[in-house]
């Protein structure tokens, strides 16, 4: 195994310096870094040509002074890199420093959160395989494919930004987009939960019903303009999640584990306004962490007073359940500081923008507040990349699951008179994540680099617009630092991927092939 | 109560399996693959569509091969400078489209293309030619990828899988090589450098660079053939190396290619796309639906059809191309069943009650 890693390993760096060597003439025979200069009318232009000559060395040929780039960056062996200068004689390393964590936070979100719908939804499909559901999230999934995404990104700052902004500011629903709001929903639960013509009939009713309801109460009461859960929705909302996490994880009939997660819920509520007093407090973030371990270890605690034996997967449920408990209590306190943040100075009921990553004009200082500033921000430009990335998993995982429920293991666990709960979350569901798993990682690295329309379009000053800038004013240096990075992600994420695979999957083992 | 339903899903499943012994007997596999797309809608669709697109979008304008010019149907050259049109539009408006698609009993005008009907651009050029130009393009580009890509892939493919040990491993690496560039940084860097070199030499170029997943799958298909009985069959038989790759086994394998060669053009529509909305693909005055797009994203709100007509149109033939691949690997895929329509299964059950009685 060990060998199979450093010759791996070894093949990358290889592969790593063809490309880089590649990539660095290719890119200097591009252009010519002075020409902008050499025409300039400035007087100090000849003084700047000098300098810039002398600071990126460009009296040396280009595959010489790959040499001296390769140079410098095998200093982070002797723990002294030097990935050169940039144009504006910066070091590169502080500008893809800086520009990193944004494009981080921009594609983490997006693809955590395409993640877990795509997955789901490509569970459904599965399950319902040749539904009305399956059909149209078929056509729905191609459609995305389809879509250029500086186009869905227009739209998105028209509709999403520029006119969702003017309903914030009067949230008032009117007739028709109520009508239109509960039909869609009545469409959505009877083609996600299908049955007889009459179910189907009764759940689009009951669906149409409910979402005019309540959609009706909030525009009434205003719930937009100063929105919040409150302790009754949210105990209500946490019994939701007792009951749908318990049935998922160990199935409705294990007594143990259902007590102790609505015990999870009462506990939510419970602690909703002693919480609230600490979150009013805004002490230093150190307390998030100890407010996670606390209620961690309240789950675990009352997991195993309940149980008796077979531990495990109540813990795991009640854990599950308490984390899904906190995040709507974030939740209901980013609604709570919705108000203050429309009304701020900086913000003044236009709360959604269209271009850049923070608002610059609001206060430091509140937690929440820069909390949501930043949430809002990243509204758009996540949900252009969702769209985009979140058919592929769509599409990727309705296909793994319906071959794996065509294995024989499937029949194996059904004839043995396993629950079809059972049958579908832990037998057929684990063997769907392995190859999905792999995927993620390589489309995690992929992303790093891979943001650059979307960021220039909302005007994210993250890895693609460092890299579309070092194009355009042939930077050499900051080009050949932002590839060595999404370079040696994409090829490390082929092989952490090789080796997950067999690590997860008995069936494969990684370096059996190389003889 | 769950016995039973266990029981009737056991019949069904045998019965869609006789009605499927029964739709392939004596069919050769070119048949069962073509009656088996043929029964896909949404791919027919699409072949319908796209056919009538490439048509309409190839014959619309003016087209030179060498000194031959053949006229094409629409009145305006996608480079012609002309009036700009300023009545019947909102004010402050120009160049707004004439299209009118609502009937004469509603608003009083009747349905019509007008002169301009996708509208015009700032100075004057119709809109609905360049839109025709761009599209053109995009095809262009996209069939050049297609057809470049694929066969580098498949050669490197088929090479690499069939004669495996230090081939395999060079041809391979020379692959991850190749995907560690990034496509866009490749489009870009020669895009900034040869764009003005016209959109074949873009294509040619990202062609050049496009063909590795495909290489990926070819190989892991020949890997699984190779070892198959056949090939052994034609190896005593005699046959060389070349016949068995591409008599043999190529055709064998044909069903991952051409599917995942459909996903590559439609990839290729939309990185092309991309560039020009970059500025790194296809440059003035030549355009592309990317190109078009990119130019007039800030009219959105006063100009909408700048914005619509190119989107919709890359929109449309992407999605063409990807129901006509989904249809293509639904009929390749030999383990794909079918939905039995409510015909199918009344014609089962009467069949086992027959078969009931007999016994």
């Amino acid at each position: 195994m060990i060998a199979y890693i450093s010759r791996r390993l070894g093949v990358l760096f290889v592969i790593l310096f063809g490309s880089s060597f590649i990539l660095y003439n290719l890119a200097a025979i591009s252009g010519d870094p002075l020409g902008e200069l050499r025409l300039s009318r400035e007087i100090n232009a000849k003084q700047q040509i000098l300098a810039l000559t002398r600071d990126l060395q460009l009296n040396v040929p280009p595959p010489l002074r790959y040499f001296l780039w390769l140079r410098g960056v095998f200093g982070v062996f002797i723990g002294n890199p030097d990935f050169g200068l940039t144009r504006t004689s910066k070091p590169v390393i502080d500008e893809i420093l800086v520009a990193l964590p944004i494009t981080i936070r921009l594609v983490f979100a997006a693809t955590i959160i395409a993640i877990i719908v795509g997955i789901s939804i490509g569970i459904i499909t599965a399950l319902r395989q040749y539904s009305r559901f399956d059909y149209a999230m078929t056509f729905i999934s191609f459609l995305l494919f389809s879509l250029p995404i500086f186009w869905v990104a227009v739209l998105l700052k028209e509709y999403l930004a520029i006119q969702f902004n003017t309903f914030l500011g009067e949230p008032t629903i009117s007739p028709q987009w109520l009508i239109g709001l509960s039909v869609a929903s009545g469409v959505f639960w009877s083609a996600i939960i299908s049955g007889t013509r009459k179910r189907v009939f009764m759940i689009f009713g009951g669906a149409f019903l409910a979402n005019f309801a309540l959609l009706s109460f909030m525009s009434v009461t205003g719930w937009f303009a100063n929105p919040s859960l409150g302790p009754i929705v949210l105990g209500i909302l946490s019994v939701g999640v007792a009951f749908g996490v318990t049935h998922l994880s160990t199935g409705i009939s294990n007594k143990a584990a259902l007590k102790s997660s609505l015990t999870m819920a009462a506990f939510t509520v419970v602690a909703y306004y002693p919480v609230q007093w600490l979150f009013e407090r805004d002490a230093k973030t150190l307390i998030y962490p100890l407010i996670i371990i606390v209620s961690v270890a309240f789950a675990v605690f009352v997991s195993l007073r309940f149980s008796k034996i077979d531990r495990g997967p109540i813990i795991r449920t009640s854990v599950l359940s308490i984390f899904i408990m906190g995040f709507l209590v974030v939740i209901d306190k980013l609604m709570q500081t919705w108000k203050p943040y429309m009304e701020s100075d900086a913000v003044y009921f236009r709360p959604i923008p269209t271009i850049g990553q923070v608002n610059a004009l609001l206060e430091p200082g509140n937690f929440w507040m820069t909390l949501l500033d930043a949430l809002v921000h990243m509204f758009l430009p996540t949900l252009a990349l969702l769209l985009i990335s979140f058919a592929g998993y769509v599409r990727f995982s309705r296909g793994t699951l319906l071959e794996v429920l065509n294995q024989d293991y499937i029949r194996t666990a059904r004839a043995k008179g396993l629950t079809e709960r059972t049958v579908i979350m832990r037998h057929a569901f684990r063997n769907t994540m392995i190859p999905i798993a792999t995927i993620m990682v390589v489309d995690f690295a992929s992303i790093i680099g891979g943001a650059i329309i979307t960021e220039r379009i909302f005007g994210w000053l993250g890895m693609g617009t460092l890299f579309y800038a070092a194009i355009n004013s042939f930077d050499l240096n900051l080009l050949m630092g932002v590839f060595l990075l999404t370079g040696f992600l994409a090829v490390s994420a082929n092989l952490i991927a090789d080796l997950l695979y067999s690590a997860l999957d008995p069936r494969i083992r990684a370096g059996a092939g190389g003889k | 109560m769950l016995k039973r339903k266990r029981d009737k899903e056991v019949s069904i499943t045998s019965g869609e399996q006789a009605i499927m012994n029964k739709e392939t007997e004596g069919l050769s596999q070119s048949q069962i693959v073509r009656s088996r797309f043929v029964r896909h809608k949404g791919a027919m669709t699409s072949v319908f569509v796209l056919s009538f697109l490439v048509l309409a979008v190839f014959s619309a304008l003016e087209t030179k091969i060498g000194p031959i010019r053949i006229p094409g149907w629409w009145k305006f050259r996608y480079d012609e400078l002309l009036d700009l049109r300023t009545e019947g539009c909102p004010s402050g408006v120009v160049g707004c489209p004439t299209l009118d698609v609502v009937p004469s009993f509603i608003d009083g005008t009747g349905v019509g293309l007008g002169r301009h009907p996708f509208g015009q651009d700032d100075i004057g050029h119709d809109y609905f030619a360049m839109t025709m130009r761009g599209a053109q393009r995009s095809l262009y580009v996209a069939s050049v990828i297609g057809l470049l890509g694929g066969t580098i892939g498949i050669i490197v493919g088929a090479i690499s899988g069939y004669f495996r040990g230090w081939v395999d491993s060079v041809l391979m690496r020379f692959t991850d090589f190749i995907i560690t560039i990034p496509t866009i940084i490749i489009g870009s860097v020669v895009g900034f450098h040869f764009g003005n070199l016209g959109v074949g030499f873009l294509a040619f170029y990202l062609g050049l660079f496009a063909w590795t997943g495909l290489s990926r799958l070819v190989r892991g298909e020949f890997l699984k053939l190779r070892e198959l009985e056949f090939v052994d069959a034609a190896r005593v038989a005699g046959a060389s190396d070349r016949r068995i790759i591409f008599k043999h086994i190529l055709p064998n394998a044909v069903g991952v290619i051409i599917v995942s060669i459909t996903l590559l053009m439609s990839g290729a529509i939309l990185l092309e796309t991309a560039l020009s909305f970059l500025g790194f693909g296809v440059v003035a005055p030549d355009v592309s639906l990317g190109s078009l797009i990119s130019q007039y994203q800030d009219s959105f709100t006063i100009r909408p059809w700048l914005f619509w007509w190119p989107g919709l149109l890359i929109i449309t033939i992407a999605l063409c191309i990807n129901f006509i691949g989904d249809g293509l690997r639904d009929a390749f895929d030999p383990r794909q069943r079918r939905r039995l329509t409510k015909k199918d299964k009344e014609r089962t059950k009467s069949q086992a009650r027959i078969a009931a009685k007999n016994d």
